[in-house]
């Protein structure tokens, strides 16, 4: 049934459709409404699961942590600030093997305060252990919290969904919401194999030795690819049964063209309009919209690059002293591929606009650039 | 042929915790889990952030206790505590008592937000803090929980600030229950942790637990000096059941504080006027109870 939801409305249906059972929350701008409308929902005996409104994000994923290793499926949304509070306890879930699904919504970080979208929050979350998938649509945050749940526990890891602050938090969309029995058929229930039981009692997270805490991270480095090929097949079957499927990347009009705008989030979708514009002026151009960051989809980016290709990366977050995080990223992930060159653009820090005539500057400042050139990150920002 | 006499027990017999743990000798954390567990029972899952039970429960894969346990951040036993009864109530599970087990530093310092939201929620858990009045499992470093005039490596002159006051703090939160125990008197604690598997809501009991390492105190000395902490009126056993206080233990005629404090190396530089001024202190606040109970 289509219905007009903001992309905050559309994660907590989401989860109310995944039949969360411990959601836990704690206010902070733009992901509020998420934490607001499953309050709602419990009030009004429409959420299955237990509601908890925490006293701060630290223990918001800290409570996650007891519910998820009691063996229930959880679910929570924050943003900015709150998902820098929760640092520790997302190493510690994600260490633990726990398949727990947070919606980020980005925003930047201060000093100085600032609401608007900015990646800087989730990327700086990239060592963690937790799968990130940005989002361009609010349909794509409803279907992506499904899928994210059944990703997670297969792999047994943490999944973060990421959509823009206010570009998609708080803006309205038609989205498309599936049945609870569709629903149900995609997404089993959650039975972990070990849980906290007084029946089977069990220790988790003691003391471990160098050499065991080393096996089990690999065997985390082993899940994290086996997630790579997870997102493609889940994509997949989730598009068979709800007819939109999804990937790693998302390649628009990019057959025939030789600079191509790499975005990723809301971005996404101006990016399409800048290339149906440059497509009308006859110029060969490309959007490739990476979903996944991590696990970093390196196998199928490789697959997709071609030699004599430029890469016009799009970079709304910023690493002091290095760059663009995608640009750094996918530069790592090509190496070493001659022929192909990776050109990094800062812009759109702290909500700034990413406008149409932006991304067809930067495209064109790219496509006249020489392809062995590797530049250091351009900052580029609106003219308004 | 002859017939064993049957002892009447007070404590139940049967053990959670078995020997062979990591405690350092003398260690009155250890005592502490042992009673509380036979207050406790099986259908128990146990919280442990960063404290000495995070070693003393045994590296994997081994455990001195036969509970689920889940080791947890250290700010955030009373959170992940939360969480824990949440799960195990969404799986149906709505009788399995769930006990974070904190020391003095999880509890007076880094966990107080984390414990504050969890009383103020009034969570269906039992809280634990095995106040041992330092940081023991880092080496020795001043908590909130740590008596003034006590020396700890980050105050080799002695501690200048008075312990916190987290009973007050804890009562303040209006939690249906609430009480202190010390392991000299194991059928009292025994008991406690009994009752407050019975009670609904947030439960939070304070144990003194004496640390030989870190009071310098003779292993062997650790039951007379719990028992001397409650003598000398330094620590009081006393429970709050809904807003009533009761006083486990009236001690009228009190030993002097000299006693206890004498029998700790980490109380050897306290000057005499600052033993005389406790004595005072502990002397005026049993005349008050007197009163107030009169």
């Amino acid at each position: 049934m289509k219905k007009v939801l903001s992309g905050n409305h559309a994660a907590a249906v989401a989860a109310q459709l995944a039949r969360t059972q411990v959601s836990v929350g704690y206010p902070i701008t733009p992901a509020t409404q998420v934490f607001e409308a499953l309050a709602e929902m419990k009030s009004k005996g429409e959420f299955p699961g237990e509601f908890i409104a925490a006293e701060s994000e630290h223990s918001v994923m800290a409570a996650l942590l007891g519910a998820s290793t009691a063996g229930a499926r959880t679910f929570t949304a924050t943003s900015s600030h709150g998902l820098a509070y929760m640092h520790e306890v997302l190493h510690w879930v994600a260490g633990a093997r726990l398949p727990i699904v947070m919606v980020d919504v980005n925003r930047a970080l201060a000093a100085p305060w600032n609401l608007w979208t900015d990646q800087t929050d989730s990327l700086s979350q990239r060592d963690t252990g937790w799968m990130q998938t940005y989002c361009s649509t609010n349909q794509e945050v409803l279907d992506t919290v499904l899928m994210s749940f059944k990703i997670a526990e297969r792999v047994m890891l943490p999944s973060m969904v990421v959509l823009d602050g206010f570009t998609l938090s708080h803006s309205y969309e038609p989205v498309d919401v599936p049945s609870q029995a569709d629903v149900d058929s995609f997404l089993p229930p959650f039975r972990p194999e070990l849980k906290l039981d007084p029946e089977q009692p069990i220790t988790f997270g003691s003391l471990t030795q160098p050499k065991d805490y080393l096996r089990l991270r690999r065997r985390m480095a082993a899940d994290m690819a086996e997630a790579e090929d997870a997102l493609e097949e889940v994509g997949k079957e989730f598009g068979e049964i709800f007819g939109r499927s999804y990937g790693q990347l998302d390649a628009y009009r990019c057959e025939d063209a030789e600079t191509i705008l790499v975005t990723s989030g809301a971005v996404g979708s101006t990016a399409r309009a800048a290339v149906d514009a440059m497509r009308e002026k006859g110029l060969k151009a490309g959007n490739l919209r990476l979903r996944a960051f991590r696990p970093f989809p390196a196998k199928a980016l490789r697959a997709f690059v071609k030699p004599g290709m430029k890469l016009a990366v799009v970079d709304r977050n910023y690493s002091p002293g290095m760059g663009g995080i995608f640009a750094q990223e996918i530069k790592a992930a090509l190496y070493p591929r001659p022929g192909v060159s990776v050109h990094g653009y800062v812009t759109g820090l702290g909500g700034g606009d990413i406008t149409v005539e932006l991304l067809q500057e930067i495209w064109e400042r790219v496509d006249d650039a020489p392809v062995a050139e590797i530049p250091a990150a351009t900052w580029v920002e609106d003219a308004r | 042929m002859t017939t064993l006499k049957k002892t009447k027990t007070s404590i139940p017999v049967p053990e959670l915790m078995s020997s062979g743990h990591l405690a350092c000798q003398g260690c009155g954390a250890t005592m502490a889990m042992r009673y509380a567990l036979k207050g406790l029972g099986q259908q128990t899952v146990m919280v442990v952030p960063a404290c000495c039970w995070t070693v003393i429960s045994g590296a994997n894969p081994r455990s001195s206790i036969n509970l689920p346990l889940l080791h947890s951040p250290f700010a955030a036993a009373a959170a992940t505590a939360t969480g824990v009864k949440a799960g195990l109530v969404a799986r149906g599970d709505r009788e399995t008592t769930v006990v974070a087990w904190a020391g003095d530093g999880g509890t007076f310092d880094i966990g107080i937000q984390a414990l504050s939201g969890a009383a103020d929620r009034n969570e269906d858990i039992l809280y634990v803090c095995y106040d041992n009045e330092a940081y023991m499992n880092t080496g020795v470093q001043r908590s909130g929980g740590t008596p003034d005039g006590a020396w700890t490596m980050s105050t080799p002159a002695g501690s200048a600030r008075p312990k916190k006051d987290l009973d007050a703090i804890m009562l303040a939160h209006h939690i249906p229950y609430f009480a202190t125990a010390t392991p000299a008197y194991a059928e009292d604690m025994v008991r406690k942790f009994a009752k407050a598997k019975t009670v609904k809501g947030f439960r939070f009991i304070r144990i003194l637990s004496p640390c030989p390492p870190g009071w310098k105190t003779d292993p062997m000395d650790t039951t007379k000096l719990s028992r001397l902490a409650v003598q000398t009126g330094m620590f009081r056993l006393y429970e709050v059941e809904n807003g009533a206080m009761r006083l486990n233990m009236n001690v009228a005629n009190r030993k002097p504080v000299e006693e206890y404090l004498k029998a700790q190396g980490r109380f050897k530089n306290m000057p005499a006027a600052e033993i005389a001024a406790l004595q005072k202190r502990i002397d005026g606040f049993w005349e008050s109870e007197k009163r107030q109970g009169s």
